[in-house]
This record gives C-alpha cells, structure tokens and sequence, in this order.
C-alpha cells in the first residue's frame, strides 16, 4: 500500500499538468478543474489510506473546518472582491506551508543539511508570504489606505531586516540545535512580509499579487524537498512558475522591473506631477453622449477599475445589448493590468454575460481605434494616457497603452477631473476630440441607456 | 543512484519548463481563473501537513500547526475549485448564447 501510493502521487502530478494545459482555451478549461480536482481527490484519499496515519481526530475535523469555510468563500464572494479572495488564498496557502515546516523542524532539527535549507526557504518565504498576502487583501478590500505607505530610509531598513533574518536562517541551518532562534527567525519574515507590501499603491497589486502567488508556490515545492515527496514539488514549481509568467506579464504590460515595483513606491513619486494647470475640457450630458453612440458604426469600450468600484458591469451589458441590437460593433479593449489582478476585468464582463469574443486585448485591438466612430472609457486613467507615448517626462513614458485617442471620438466617463490613483494628468482629457462625461460609472450609463429607446421612438 | 536531493532538483527542473510552457499559452482572458487554480493546486501542501499531524507520537505542536495547515489548505482546495469553475462558467461565445 506504502509504494501503491507513489504510482497514485505520479497520477495525480500528472493530472495538475493536463489541468493547467486545459486552461488555454474557455473551451477546455472546465475539464482542467475537473482534472485538477480528480488528482487532489486521489493524491489526498492516497496519503490518508497508505501511512499509518494517527490523530484522525484532528486531521477530519480541520478537513471539516476547512470545507466549511471553503464553499460559502466560493458561492458567495462578489466577482469584484476576487482579488481579495485570491489574495486571502495566497496567505492561507503559505500559511499552510509554513507552519508544516515549522513542525517539521521541532519535530527533528537534526536533519541534513539540505534539508534544513530547504526547510529555512520554505518558512522564510511561507511566513512572509502569508503576512505580505494579508496587507495586499486589506488594501484590496480598502481596510488598508490604497496609497504607498512609505517612510524615510524604507528600502535599507527592510534589506537589514531580510538580511538578518536570512542570517538567523543560515545560523539555524549550521546549528539547528539552537532552536530559540527558530522563532525570532519566523517573527522577522513575518515582519518583513509586512514592511515589503505597505509602501506599494493599489495601482500595482495585479503584479505583486501575481509574485505572491509566485512566492507561495515556492514555498508549497520547498516542503516537498523537506518531505522528500516530488508531487509536492511538481505542484509547487507549477505554481511558482505561473505566478513568475503573470509578474513578468504585468511588469511588462507597466513597462516596469520586478524591483521598481517592489521598491519603487510608484504613487509617491509621482504626486509631484499631480499639480498640473487647469486647462478646459469639454463635458457631454447622458443625451448627448447617447445620439453619439447611436450614430456610431463601431464602438470600442475600455474598462478599468472605476467599473469594478462602480459595480457598472451589468450596466454595461445592457449598453452593449442595446448597441448591438441597433447595428452597432461593439468590442470591449483590455489592457493586461486593468484593474486590480490578471485578468480582473475579462471575469467581470464575462460575469455580466458579455460573449468572450467580444473581448480583446491591447495587442489585438489598438490597430482598431484609428477606424473606430468612438471609444469609450470607464473607469480607466494611466492605460489610456497618450503622454506614454510622446512624453518623455512622463513618469509613464514607454508603457505599451491602448491608443484610444485615435478614435474619431473619445468618451472618459469619470467622477471628477481630479487625477487618477497614480496621480498623472492625462492629455487624453484635453483633446478637442474628447468628451469628459462626469459622474459615476454605472449611473451614467443607466442614463444613456434611458436616452437610447427614446430616441428610437421619436 | 543519484540522491533524492538530486532526484527532485531534477523534478524541480523540468516542471518548472514544463510550467512555464503551459502557462504561457493560458489565454489572458482566463488569468484570474488560472490563478485561483494554481492556488488550489498548491494546496496540495495539505498531504505534507496530514502527514506531520498524523505521525505516530506527533507532539501537541506538530498537531496544532499541523491542524491549522490543514484548515488554511483544505479552505484554499475547496474554494479555488468551486471558485475557479463559477468563473469559468460564465464565459461564453455569442452563438451559445440562448
């Protein structure tokens, strides 16, 4: 039974790579979850029936717990607090690994050596992860200021910090038997978890919650070095990889380095350029915006994070629906880091029912924009600055955009002129081609949609 | 025979290629869903952590932590799958639309 068990872990290693290969295309994808579940389920049920397992008290009612608290997470959260769940998940994960290698190490410190590194990486990163992932999750969720949170010297003291507590994980390595040390040495990742994510702005969580994913993947496949079990590993390295592949995308798509990021404390730097003069704009009421749309043949429609703070995605929908069905070509444009994850504003259109096809990202559809009747933004600032392009002052400068400005006519549906989170003026607004339509995102959309049948009628 | 040391360096290796390949190929439609599934996955931890807590004469702390890894994973197991299909189900095309 011992041995059946490693066929059963090959098995299931097996399946977690069909099931991320199944993620391509929406049309396989439901069969990698089902893949996915399949191999837990077998890799699970192995582990419980092949060791002579003990305490099966405590390992069936922490199942118990853990399901529980599982389905209401999965049913009830919103699709606009995704982000915060995958961000809460990231913790709970590293988490996980963390405290089994804490467990580990009290278990027998006496272990070799490469073992003990691998059980240094994977608490130090477990444990900083977790507390990291928290932080993230509380700015998500706005318990947290959005803002960076900086402080003078922030870099050299949070590099002493990790120095240090690397140190203690190297000392603890060589002398494992002082384990007095193994808790000051967890207290620091998780102080330093903490320090590394506060100094960075809402703007930039797509990126680290993809390095956090990153990282917690890491620290699952260290455990499996300790544990010495190469499905844990596989797991791990899969999900360390993809969290690598989404950072350096949204890094990327920010035309930004892994360190600017982590380091660079983007808003503040930028609040210097917040205070530009105020130049006209022109506005356009609900009326006027809908005889626009009306009288356009194509219509390209970005969304960014106003529209997840706004809840406007079924307003939307019924905005596309009612264009559609008078003939006129509406597509949707993504840039990668619009909102707040990877991928935020394509679930959230897909939840309002918006077809998948309908959806493109930068690449596919800024050749579009110059033959497009009118663009319209909601909720987006810094991916539609054309100062990206021709500024070279610009804290922006260089970042791939979605050319909007190209269209015949632009619309910015937008609360007020002030400054967006990162706090950059955007030309865009300034152009005799754009009309400024202020208020909030899914009322005024609300208010076009009235304007439209009317219309029809008269 | 080489080491189990080097036996899961080699693992590491080639899942992580093998990782990178398929992951790049995901559509980036699909990136919030792919998240929550990798996360589910790795919370395959949970077999390292029945195994500490089930060992004969775990000590009390190996239970508890043990008990809390189990929950925190089982949690992240259960809600990334439901969650990630929920999400996949309401991607669609337009002709399979009723």
């Amino acid at each position: 039974m011992a041995h059946l068990v490693n066929y059963i872990y090959i098995v299931s290693a097996a399946l977690f790579i069909l099931s991320l290969k199944w993620m391509n295309t929406p049309a396989t994808a439901r069969r990698g979850v089902f893949a996915g579940e399949i191999g837990m389920l077998m890799a699970v049920t192995g582990t419980l029936l092949a060791h002579h397992v003990f305490n099966w008290e405590w390992i069936l009612s922490a199942m118990l717990i853990g399901t529980a608290v599982g389905i209401p997470i999965a049913y009830i959260m919103p699709m606009t607090a995704v982000p915060q769940r995958t961000a809460m998940s990231h913790a709970c994960g590293a988490l996980a690994a963390a405290l089994v290698g804490t467990a580990e190490f009290y278990r027998d410190p006496n272990q070799p050596k490469y073992i003990l590194v691998a059980l240094m990486i994977e608490t130090l990163l477990g444990f900083l992860t977790f507390t990291g992932s928290l932080m993230a999750m509380g700015k998500l969720q706005e318990v947290l200021p959005q803002r960076p949170i900086t402080y003078k010297n922030q870099n050299v003291i949070n590099f002493t910090l990790f120095a240090i507590a690397a140190g203690l994980g190297v000392r603890l390595i060589v002398v494992p038997t002082d384990t007095w040390i193994f808790p000051v040495f967890a207290g620091l990742a998780l102080l330093f978890g903490v320090l590394l994510i506060i100094p960075i702005g809402g703007a930039d969580m797509p990126t680290v919650i993809a390095l956090l994913n990153s990282y917690a993947g890491l620290s699952a496949c260290a455990m499996g070095f300790v544990l010495d079990n190469k499905m844990l590993v596989i797991a791990g390295a899969l999900d360390g990889s993809s969290g690598l592949i989404l950072s350096i995308i949204m890094c990327k798509a920010m035309n930004r380095s892994f360190a600017n990021v982590l380091f660079g404390a983007f808003g503040q730097i930028q609040t210097k350029a917040a205070h530009a003069e105020q130049r006209p704009v022109r506005s356009a009421s609900p009326e006027e915006a809908a005889s626009i749309l009306e009288a356009a043949s194509s219509v390209i429609i970005v969304p960014g994070y106003g529209l997840a703070v706004a809840q406007a995605q079924h307003k939307i929908r019924e905005l596309f629906d009612a264009l559609t069905r008078r003939g006129v070509d509406v597509k949707f444009g993504i840039h990668p880091v619009a909102g707040r994850m990877p991928g935020h504003m394509n679930v959230l259109l897909a939840e309002a029912d918006i077809p998948y096809d309908r959806l493109f990202e930068m690449d596919d559809i800024n050749g579009e924009f110059g033959q497009c009747d009118v663009a319209l933004v909601i909720g987006d600032n810094d991916v539609t600055n054309p100062a990206a392009r021709t500024d070279n002052t610009s804290p922006i400068y260089g970042m791939p955009i979605l050319d909007v400005d190209k269209a015949r006519t632009v619309m910015v549906i937008k609360r007020s002129m002030n400054p967006g989170f990162a706090g950059i003026d955007n030309p865009l607004y300034y152009l005799d081609k754009t009309l400024m339509l202020f208020g909030d995102a899914k009322a005024f959309v609300s208010e076009i949609i009235k304007e439209l049948p009317a219309r029809v009628a008269a | 025979m080489p080491s189990n040391l080097e036996l899961s360096l080699y693992v590491f290796m080639l899942a992580t290629f093998v990782g990178l390949e398929v992951i790049r190929k995901v559509s980036p439609l699909l990136h919030t869903p792919l998240m929550s599934l990798t996360n589910a996955i790795s919370a395959i931890s949970v077999v390292g952590a029945i195994l500490n807590t089930g060992a004969e004469g775990a000590t009390m702390l190996s239970k508890v932590l043990g008990f809390i890894a189990i929950t925190a994973a089982v949690t992240n197991i259960v809600s990334g799958f439901l969650i990630t299909d929920r999400m996949l189900k309401m991607f669609h095309k337009r002709e399979e639309k009723k």
